[in-house]
């Protein structure tokens, strides 16, 4: 239970770990942030990074701020930061609901947002709220930044479209408008657990009819994502239990979900229609 | 691969000099080369939560953290609560209420406890739950860390 050796680096800017990164990348190099997810594995050696470039230390990537109408999560953005609301109005308090769910209370100090959304777990509620809520995710290499947007990004079990030599320098998540109304539900058998489901939804009115509606799902599919099949039926529709059930219905049916030894897909599926339900009924509370 | 790096840490108040390997965790650091034992390692993965130690006063795996990172940092082991021969309110509590047996699970406890109650000394029965369920214990069912954590925060409220 003790990592391989490795090569330590502790860049100081966000240019010299890109150039570090750049170096290393081909020969197993990797981005040390929270190491919540990265360290464990090191200790089981199913990791064996030869170099680590530690950017705890970059206070340029410890920032969170709105520019725009987005909220600008950079990369060493514990998840502790997030007990409290870090922005007013509704989003900072959809991600203070989110975080508790988050492990427990010592990781959610060392583990970082943007770490989450790079190791992408299936079962990371920061992926799925990045899914759901349509976050662009900004990555850095020595030629520049692209931006990649959260439905191109997650791909399938801890694989993202992030590139070896690049960078997760920050997540921009949209702000929500104050008309903007959420409902998040998440199960696992204890506390601090994996998700083996979880939902987030939001939607706004006009005219007493839903709009812009967004279902997202997390932990049971191979990856989070939205579902637009379960959306639809929420477009222009009256926000009443009739149409709830219908719509975590077809949400449950639309996925595909993952089977592992004490879970199977109908379980997945049925605990899905409920999660999404429950949430929906949240959102008029 | 393996180019010792000199970081210096203060554990306890006391300085500490190590030449390290990257790839020691901050539990070996404190463990075999700065002679504080108290601080155990369970499950050294991250899951049970017994070498939980204070980084800068907040509870911290010291399994998940290499020792290279903690240089300069202020660190607090469970050798660091008692005041002399005064116990800490917390030892106490755990002492009274039963709330160890076998005894490897509590130096992370009373950190993780030590830590949230100095923070939130107000914090909710609710919240207090939820926070020690980060530990795992297999001796006492939990009933009587909680009782303890309790009863130690409503004594450090009236002391203070």
């Amino acid at each position: 239970m003790k990592p391989a050796a490795f090569e330590y680096h502790a860049p100081k800017t966000i240019d010299e770990a890109i150039e570090l990164l750049s170096q290393h990348a081909p020969n197993d190099g990797r981005i040390l942030a929270g190491g919540q997810s990265l360290v464990p594995t090191m200790a089981f050696r199913l990791a064996r990074p030869t170099h680590l470039i530690d950017i705890n230390n970059i206070t340029d990537l410890n920032t969170i701020r709105i520019e725009g109408d987005a909220l600008h999560i950079g990369a060493t953005v514990r998840h502790a930061q997030f007990h409290e609301p870090v922005c007013d109005g509704v989003l900072g308090h959809l991600l203070t609901d989110v975080v508790k769910n988050i492990a427990h209370y010592p990781i959610r100090q060392r583990g970082t947002f943007c770490g989450s959304i790079a190791h992408s777990d299936p079962a990371s509620e920061w992926c799925m709220v990045s899914a759901t809520l349509d976050a662009t995710m900004v990555a850095a290499n020595k030629t520049g930044e692209r931006l990649i947007p959260a439905a191109e990004f997650f791909e399938t079990v801890m694989t993202t479209s992030l590139e070896q030599e690049e960078l997760l320098r920050e997540v921009r998540i949209p702000l929500l408008s104050d008309d903007t109304v959420y409902g998040f539900e998440e199960f696992n058998r204890r506390a601090g657990d994996f998700a083996i489901s979880m939902t987030l939804v939001t939607y706004r009115q006009k005219n007493g009819t839903i709009i812009d509606p967004h279902i997202g799902i997390g932990g049971a599919e191979d990856r989070p994502r939205r579902i637009k099949e379960a959306e639809n039926v929420l477009t222009g529709q009256a926000p009443d239990s009739e149409v709830f059930l219908k719509a975590a219905k077809i949400a449950a049916e639309t996925i595909d979900p993952m089977e592992d030894h004490t879970t199977n897909a109908q379980y997945r599926r049925d605990l899905t229609a409920t999660l999404v339900q429950r949430a929906l009924e949240k959102t008029k509370l | 691969m393996s180019n010792k790096t000199d970081i210096g840490l203060t554990i306890n108040d006391r300085k500490c000099t190590v030449s390290v390997d990257p790839r020691w965790t901050l539990a070996d650091v404190i463990r075999d080369h700065c002679g504080q034992t108290g601080t155990h390692l369970g499950c050294e993965h991250g899951i049970c939560g017994a070498c939980t130690v204070l980084v800068e006063d907040t509870p911290v795996r010291s399994c998940l953290m290499f020792g290279i990172q903690a240089d300069g940092k202020k660190i607090r082991t469970v050798e660091g609560l008692a005041k002399g021969d005064e116990y800490h309110p917390l030892q106490k509590a755990f002492m009274e209420n039963h709330a160890l047996q076998c005894g490897y699970c509590t130096p992370g406890f009373l950190m993780l406890a030590a830590g949230i109650l100095e923070s939130q000394p107000d914090i909710s029965d609710e919240d207090l739950d939820e926070v020690l369920s980060s530990n795992l214990c297999r001796c006492t069912g939990y009933a009587n860390i909680v009782k303890a954590v309790r009863s130690a925060r409503d004594e450090m409220k009236t002391a203070s």
